[in-house]
């Protein structure tokens, strides 16, 4: 018996009744799709968001106390401005700070500017960003997503670049003018068209003039969120107008290179510890670096795949008895088929490759069927996330496909096998 | 395979020897014998036909002989191969080699040709590709069914399967041609010619056991058994062993009455 011969009595088998075959090959289809498509959307969530945080620069620390508590109108202190340094420095860093432990303040993030207790550091750039924005030009209306009034620094800190105007300079910055870099989404809904026309223009926030002195580049969506509906302002500005001479939301902290974000992140530690009198394990704030969000973010992202392809391999495991279950019915079938093979001369082995791989055959069309429908299905935008082809999905999916095939085929093989020549023949 | 069936066959063994073969269904008082203590013996050449009304135990016998059923006791050599050493693998080895089946029902595999199914017992034995298909066409050209060839089981007369059914079981070239009622299911005239068949395959030298409850079928046989109670009840021999079956004897002599 040679296996070309074995493999035409399959395919005769197979295809003796094609709807059954189809049918069958459709839980295996479903199954290997199923896992190939929700592995790519899992696969591509976690490349989306790991984008947008890489975007963020490797050597970036993002301070923020612990409470999440953002800047009120409530509370004094503060209120230096940020680029006029000498002023400050020649006054006292520790004025009220020590009494609103759970605050971070300008102080706090002039305090990271030493150069010689924060080496590694190269630049910080406060943060206090204010909610429900509204911003209006001419009667066009826009809700700004996310309005942070920042030092011009930040800029760089957060890999940011215009495409048309400039940045804020210190001048502007520390003589508190209202000046405001507008991000695309909210440029072109203001001012229509690609939104480069909003340059030089006023705009009003909340009521407040702003002069628009540059548009931002596009960085794009990170799922549902618009990283483009964004408002840069200088911050003295956004303090004297919109949120108050309260606490900074975030201080963001640039070190001077990827490899010493760890030094720069125990420096801004060592600094805050001093100034908010407590230690690394009762400290009111935290100190994040864009990899120490990543890896958080890339472990949730995988127990979320993870997740997903356990729903699609139960699936496939469901597809697989379904393999199971059509050919103990062939099986049964043909039972007197089996009984006249038997007693012409097939042997036990020849009656068991036959059948098996007839369940190889269906779950083998099934899985590359699957694959097929998985790939054209992965091009397709999933509720918001562009999903990435993972290869060991697909390989994986195949695989276990074929070999549940392999192993549901067994027992009916086997049981037919078994069968008694005589009693084989005598089954109607 | 460990060792060749047909290694030990010699020249003079008969083609068939059972000696004291039982076959016993439950056990203690409850026992019921189907063949109950049968001895026999079938010479290259022979044409037997096993007779009996149902019950009696010939289609057990037919089971044992095709080695689709083991004895409870006694032995059974096939072409002097003692068939109670065969494992599962080997007989089936057997089966495929030495004994042609025709059953009352055809059984033919359904969706393949009557050339695929001729061809089914070659390719279990191994046989090449060419030499299967010329072989297989040439057991269909000698059951006159070389215009059939490609045709479906159900495409054909049920004389015409039959026919498609001994070609399978010539096409291997079997020691032994066991026969379970092949014209059971068949017409008067259809009957005639699987029984025409036959005879013409014993005066080419095949051996033939052909089960049947017809006197009219038994009568082509050139030895007639008939068997009650699991037991051989009368063995008579109508015709020499070496010579024509009784049929076509009638036929060949001059003046007799055809």
């Amino acid at each position: 018996m040679t296996g070309g011969q074995t493999f035409r009595f399959a395919v005769s088998g197979v295809t003796a009744n094609k709807l059954r075959s189809a049918l069958t090959t459709l839980g295996i289809l479903i199954g290997v799709a199923a896992v190939i498509i929700l592995v790519a959307v899992g696969t591509g969530s976690s490349k989306a968001v790991q984008d947008s945080i890489s975007r963020l620069g490797s050597n970036t620390l993002t301070v923020s106390t612990s409470q999440g508590g953002s800047g009120g109108r409530a509370g004094g202190g503060g209120g230096f401005a940020f680029p006029g340094r000498q002023a400050a420095a020649s006054g006292t860093v520790s004025s009220g700070t020590q009494t609103r432990t759970a605050k971070l303040t300008l102080d706090d993030a002039y305090a990271l500017t030493d150069k010689t207790l924060a080496p590694d550091v190269e630049s910080v750039a406060p943060l206090v960003s204010v909610q429900s924005v509204v911003s209006t030009y001419e009667g066009a209306k826009h809700t700004v997503g996310t309005f942070i009034g920042t030092s011009p620094s930040y800029l760089s800190n957060d890999n940011d670049s215009l495409q048309a105007g400039r940045a804020f300079t210190d001048d502007e910055y520390a003589s508190s003018r209202r000046v405001a870099l507008l991000g695309p989404t909210v440029a072109k809904d203001l001012f229509g068209g690609d939104g480069l026309s909003a340059v030089d223009q006023d705009v009003q926030f909340n009521g407040i003039t702003y002069t628009v002195v540059g548009v931002l580049t596009a960085k794009g969506s990170t799922g549902p969120q618009d990283s483009d509906d964004r408002v840069l302002a200088a911050l003295p500005g956004v303090q004297s107008t919109l949120s108050g001479y309260g606490n900074l939301s975030n201080i963001s902290v640039k070190a001077t290179s990827a490899s010493t974000v760890a030094d720069a992140t125990s420096e801004v530690q060592a600094i805050l510890n001093g100034r908010h009198h407590v230690t690394t394990a009762t400290a009111d704030y935290s100190v994040f670096s864009s990899s120490s969000i990543l890896s958080a973010v890339t472990s949730s992202n995988q127990t979320f795949t993870v997740l997903l392809a356990s729903v699609a391999a139960i699936s496939l495991l469901v597809g697989g008895i379904g393999v199971m279950n059509i050919m103990l019915v062939t099986v049964t079938e043909r039972t007197r088929e089996i009984g006249i093979r038997k007693a012409i001369g097939a042997s036990r082995g020849t009656i068991v490759s036959q059948f098996l791989l007839e369940a190889v055959l269906l779950s083998l069309f099934g899985g590359l069927m699957g694959v097929a429908v998985g790939l054209i299905g992965s091009q397709f935008t999933i509720v918001g996330v562009k999903p990435v082809v993972a290869p060991y999905s697909v390989g994986l999916a195949f695989g276990v496909a074929v070999t549940v095939g392999l192993f549901f085929g067994l027992y009916p093989a086997n049981r037919a096998a078994a069968l008694r020549p005589i009693d084989a023949l005598r089954y109607e | 395979m460990t060792a060749n069936p047909g290694a030990s066959r010699r020249p003079t063994a008969p083609v068939i020897a059972l000696n004291q073969v039982v076959k016993q269904y439950g056990a203690g008082d409850t026992a019921v014998h189907a063949v109950a203590g049968v001895d026999l013996i079938v010479e290259r050449g022979d044409y037997l036909s096993v007779m009996g009304a149902s019950g009696s135990g010939k289609s057990t016998l037919m089971h044992i002989l095709g080695l689709l059923d083991e004895p409870s006791r006694g032995t059974y050599r096939l072409d002097g191969t003692d068939t109670r050493r065969l494992d599962e693998r080997q007989k089936s080895f057997v089966r495929n080699r030495k004994i042609g089946f025709v059953f009352q029902s055809f059984n033919l595999i359904p969706r393949a040709s009557a050339l695929a199914n001729v061809e089914l017992p070659l390719a279990y034995a191994g046989v090449g590709r060419l030499e299967r298909r010329e072989r297989a066409l040439a057991a269909l050209d000698r059951v006159g069914l070389a215009d059939r060839v490609k045709h479906l089981p159900t495409e054909l007369s049920g004389g015409q399967q039959q026919r498609v059914a001994v070609a399978r079981a010539i096409v291997t070239e079997p020691v032994v041609v066991l026969a379970d009622e092949p014209t059971g299911a068949l017409d008067s005239r259809s009957t005639a010619d699987i029984l025409g068949l036959f005879d013409e395959l014993n005066a080419n030298g095949r051996t033939i056991v052909i089960i049947t409850h017809e006197d009219e079928v038994a009568a082509h046989a050139k030895r007639e058994i008939r068997m009650f109670d699991g037991r051989i009840e009368s063995d008579t021999r109508n015709a020499p062993l070496l010579g024509l079956p009784p049929a076509l004897l009638a036929h060949a002599t001059p003046g007799a009455v055809a």
